[in-house]
């Protein structure tokens, strides 16, 4: 018997999932654009096939990232996801062997316990190792139960996986996860009373089919739990693609896709769309966003993606998000958020043209420089860090001009953050005129902000951008200047565009490391808080952005140093204004430390000392 | 009331009447943007935001200005000047009334693209 | 029967309360956590509006403290405990008191001017506080740090006040007032100076406030600019180059000053906020202590037989924080009639 009516609402269901997903896949590759067809064909021939298949079986089954991040939330999605791909390529060498090797209906492995019940029409298991596949098919469904019990836990109890919240589903999710959750308690039930009435199974069917006939009329129950189990199965599949485990199938397109190299444009497109999809809403960024703390939980990327995914989302969803990155940064997905967000607010907001016309007549005399410093915008508002990178430059000897001394043009960061980069093209072609006409080989910033946009959008052959903590590491190194140490603690605090958004955790640190001693806090390099000064921010107001900050500095200042350092001048601003510690630019503790190099200038010093 | 008598208009008027008709003047994008934005209320034009501004020392651009003129209903050609500015986010962080300008300039151009009659 | 009233604070308020409390019949203990009463009038060298001596007033207030004042200096009262309808008091080192009430006039402290970055205090020589500015009219020498006569003064209120970046919403009221104050004497040391006030408001409140707002512009020429200040830069020569809008021409104006003086305004006292923790005490949101009427008892607390006076429920001038002084000593009095009276 290889046929049975209530093998239909699975079999449908499957073919109908298979043609959905075959439309859906075939619409986003044929809509990718131009970079990313050539991408495409170039990642399929040139070998990237390969570790982005690693990649699949790593992530998309045994959960790795979802394990770094959280062990019994990697355990719950890896019993589900590698366990039931352990369930189907056994089920199918088991069906395999039964059937003598023949090629059977993708239903038959699925349901083959039905098919398959009497002993003594099973020639091939004399060869097989007796009782293997009861135990190993019985042994995996028991490994997939355990994630459900788990998965049922975090439902009711999410803060014993260590999350404070868990994603409220949608209408198709519901149907959906009910469905799934269903299909592997029907599973043991059908092959239980399957195995009771036939005294077949495993150690688990067995028993439990055992046990149920004692009190129970299986011989009866074992037709209608299967057509329980097929119905659960067609029921998911149908629902699937409307809901969150949309993710599963999309997910390996993602994983293949990004190893071709293909990334989320400043515009919303296909790639991003395949992003969206991919999201399984495990929620493990809801916790790590901080504007919870403003009471914004909508504004969260899961839910942000949701909305992206299911219509669109509103206004405050787009604009409220610090792009700080924490959530790229846990994401096992590695789904670019920021992108997302970001070319969302390209859709937002294109209809506003900001012109910059004005600043052909900007046309500031000619200097010349081996070193360009820039302050930025916000770096006027700290004069105390201009002051200190102008005496540790002075010191340095080296030759340089203060670029911005007077006020200079907006670097196009902010812009770009808002989604205007039609607009900050604008502002990066004047910038890039006039650091090329200063004939400068390096470009200093104070600001995380410009460093990261100058670093990654300016195209500036020849001119080497560093930040300035980078920058007064390599004069200290070099030994153009000298620091001492005189011992008093300090925190220090990674700015999301330097940190996360620029990679520079280490510089900073060691360059603080010869002049203080650094206090460790709960959360910093890529776990750092974001100060809530953030220009990515559209949205929130100033008392809800207080919030944000002093939940910052309760991190920060646990271990109370004496100083705490950033090296960013809006955090600098931000963190002052709520803390009486004493808050410090790392150019201003350079400057502070600053031993006299010359000669001449020792002998003053030891004159004065003397 | 019975016996008022009906102005007389002459029909020749020399120059446009340079006061600011409030009466006349349609404060629709004022309306649109104080629900998007309501920090566009707090402004006590005190001109922090001007003088810091980045854009200002290149053009005439005062958000404090627009400010007003928003309120007042004077939104003809403002359009034009709001596009001056390069959202920096000086402004926000000088604000003593913690006016959350840059979303308040994207919603000021955005409503003038789409609200305004 | 002598009731005991320990009044914590020994500023303007402190001093008043405790004369008046006296000629009502109590016994007044008065803790001071200086060395020497007076607060922040001591260091002040002329008050507003008349610009006379703060000494003078100083000087009165102490007089009129007779024998039953009991005065203990050098005392900080870290906590305040109600027993039975009295109060245990102690200090950081150790030293008690019982009291039958509790008169907090621990008042206010300077808004630290380091808060404004931007405005260049603690980093460019020439920016200095309206109390440093203060303390330099004692010393009758006004200079720059290089030792020369600043030929171009700008005064700018407001720093710390009607800001809610650093947190203060509120307005500090003596501050508009003082600056004019300030502005005129600075005209008397220094005739040839040039004074420049950047306001967003004049505040005038106070009798003859105008007036002195009148004689500035009349007699001294000083020039009132309406423009908060955004940021200030160091030029080379050390001149202090201000931002400004000029809101009432709608421009923007930059301008160089030799010396900068910021109009510091008023938060609560660390003692304050502290004993408030302490006594859970209501706090606004601007960190001032709270009565439990604003207008009807604005000297009672929620906690039966502790009274407030002066600055420590928000800012207010001398003349003010006197009367309110004086209205405690009443409260208090009307306290022990309607509630003690009986035993």
């Amino acid at each position: 018997m290889t046929f049975d009516i209530f093998v239909i609402p699975f079999f449908g269901g499957l073919l109908f999932l298979l043609a959905v997903l075959f439309i859906r896949f075939t619409a986003w590759l044929a809509t990718l654009d131009k970079s990313g067809r050539k991408k495409l064909g170039h990642g399929l021939l040139n070998g990237q096939i390969f570790p982005a298949t690693w990649e699949v079986f790593m992530e998309s089954l045994l959960h790795r990232r979802m394990f770094k991040q959280n062990k019994l939330l990697g355990f719950m999605h890896m019993s589900f996801a590698f366990g039931w791909f352990l369930l189907i390529v056994l089920g199918n060498l088991e069906s395999r062997i039964y059937s003598g090797g023949h090629v059977n209906p993708p239903y038959y492995p699925i349901f083959l316990k039905f098919f398959v019940h009497d002993k003594r029409t099973l020639p091939f298991e004399l060869y097989t190792l007796p009782g293997f596949f009861r135990f190993i098919m019985d042994f995996v469904l028991l490994f997939i139960l355990s994630g459900l019990v788990l998965a049922l836990i975090k439902r009711v109890r999410s803060k014993w996986f260590g999350m404070k919240r868990t994603t409220q589903h949608s209408r198709f999710d519901k149907w959906a996860i009910t469905s799934l959750w269903l299909i592997f308690p029907l599973r043991l039930l059908a092959e239980s009373f399957t195995a009771g009435a036939y005294q077949g199974g495993g150690f688990l069917t067995n028993t439990l089919g055992t046990f149920f006939a004692a009190f129970l009329p299986v011989e009866y129950l074992y037709y209608p739990a299967w057509w329980a189990y097929s119905t659960a199965l067609g029921v998911f599949f149908v629902t699937l693609p409307w809901s969150r485990y949309m993710h599963i199938p999309t997910e390996v397109l993602l994983i293949y896709l990004r190893h071709f190299g293909i990334k989320t444009g400043k515009k919303p497109d296909s790639f991003s769309e395949i992003e969206i999809y991919s999201c399984p809403r495990c929620g493990v960024c809801i916790d790590v966003c901080q504007m919870n703390s403003a009471g914004r939980t909508s504004s969260t990327p899961a839910y942000f993606l949701r909305s992206l995914r299911y219509g669109n989302p509103d206004d405050e969803q787009n604009a409220n998000c610090m792009l700080c990155g924490r959530c790229h940064e846990v994401c096992p997905v590695q789904i670019d958020t920021l992108a997302i967000r970001i070319a969302a607010r390209y859709e937002d907001n294109k209809l506003l043209v900001p012109s910059f016309k004005y600043l052909d007549q900007f046309d500031p005399s000619d200097t010349t420089a081996d070193i360009l410093y820039f302050a930025g915008c916000m770096g006027h508002l700290t004069p105390a860090v201009k002051k200190a990178m102008l005496k540790i430059l002075t010191a340095s000897g080296e030759r340089f001009s203060f670029m911005d001394e007077d006020g200079s043009v907006c670097c196009g960061r902010p812009l770009l953050l808002a989604g205007l980069h039609e607009a900050a093209a604008e502002l990066i072609r004047k910038n890039t005129d006039l650091i090329t006409r200063s004939g400068a080989k390096t470009f200093v910033t104070s600001c995380p902000i410009c460093y990261k946009v100058f670093n990654e959008e300016y195209k500036l052959p020849g001119v080497e951008i560093l930040h300035h903590s980078q920058y007064l590491l390599r004069l200290v190194e070099s030994g153009k200047i000298k620091v001492n140490n005189t011992g008093i603690t300090a925190v220090y605090h990674d700015p999301c565009e330097l940190g996360r958004g620029s990679k520079i955790y280490n510089e900073p640190r060691w360059l603080l490391d010869r002049m203080v001693t650094i206090n460790k806090t709960e959360q910093e390099r890529e776990n750092s808080l974001c100060c809530g000064g953030s220009v990515g921010d559209l949205s929130m107001n100033h008392t809800e952005r207080n919030v944000i900050r002093d939940e910052a500095l309760k991190v920060l200042l646990a271990s109370e140093p004496d100083i705490l350092v950033t090296a960013c001048p809006l955090c600098k601003k931000t963190f002052d204004n709520g803390t009486e510690t004493v808050v410090m630019d790392i150019a201003e503790v350079v400057s502070e430390r600053l031993q006299p190099a010359s000669k001449t200038e020792l002998s003053a010093a030891v004159e004065i000392a003397g | 009331m019975s016996g008022a008598v009906e102005k007389v208009r002459f029909g020749f008027s020399v120059n446009k009447d340079r006061q600011i008709d409030y009466d006349a003047n349609l404060k629709n994008v004022s309306d649109i943007v104080q629900k998007a934005e309501p920090t566009f209320n707090l402004c006590i034009s005190c001109g922090t935001c001007a003088s810091t501004c980045t854009a200002g020392k290149f053009t005439d651009f005062s958000l404090r200005k627009v400010i007003l003129m928003v309120r007042r209903g004077e939104t003809k050609g403002l359009e034009n000047e709001i596009t001056k500015c390069m959202l920096c986010g000086k402004c926000q962080l000088v604000c003593p009334r913690g006016v959350s300008t840059r979303n308040l300039i994207l919603q000021i151009h955005k409503a003038l693209k789409t609200g305004a009659l | 029967m002598n009731r005991k009233i320990a009044v914590i604070g020994g500023g303007a308020a402190g001093l008043e309360a405790s004369s008046a409390l006296t000629s009502l019949g109590f016994r007044v203990v008065l803790v001071e956590k200086e060395d020497e009463t007076g607060g922040h009038i001591k260091n002040w060298h002329a008050l507003f509006p008349n610009r006379r001596p703060g000494v003078e007033v100083l000087d009165a207030l102490r007089s009129k403290l007779g024998s039953d004042v009991e005065l203990f200096s050098g005392k900080t009262v870290t906590e305040i405990k109600p027993v039975n309808d009295r109060f245990e008091l102690s200090s950081a080192d150790g030293w008690k008191t019982e009291a039958d009430a509790v008169l907090l006039t621990t008042g206010f402290s300077l808004f630290n001017a380091r808060k404004k970055e931007e405005y260049g205090y603690g980093i460019y020589d020439n920016v200095i506080t309206s109390a440093e500015l203060e303390s330099a009219f004692s010393t009758g020498k006004i200079a720059m740090k290089s030792g020369e006569q600043p030929k171009r003064i700008g005064f700018v209120h407001c720093v710390g006040s009607r800001d809610e970046k650093v947190g203060n919403i509120y307005c500090s009221k003596v501050c508009c007032v003082t600056a004019v104050k300030q502005a005129i004497e600075i005209k008397q040391y220094l005739p040839d100076c040039e004074v420049f006030c950047f306001y967003m408001d004049m505040r005038m409140f106070g009798r003859h406030y105008e007036e002195l707002y009148k004689e500035a512009q009349e007699k001294y020429y000083i020039q009132f600019i309406r423009g908060r200040l955004s940021e200030s830069t160091e030029d080379h020569t050390g001149k202090i180059i201000l931002k400004v809008e000029d809101t009432l021409l709608g421009k923007p104006l930059k301008i160089g000053v030799d010396m900068l003086v910021l109009m510091v305004g008023m938060e609560p006292a660390e003692i304050t906020k502290n004993l408030g923790t302490q006594l859970g005490l209501v706090s606004d949101s601007d960190r001032f202590l709270v009565s439990t009427d604003q207008h009807i008892s604005a000297n009672i607390s929620e906690i039966p037989g502790l009274f407030f006076a002066g600055t420590c429920t928000g800012p207010k001038n001398i003349a003010d924080t006197l009367a309110d002084a004086r209205s405690a000593a009443l409260a208090i009095a009307g306290y022990f009639d309607n509630n003690h009276n009986k035993s």
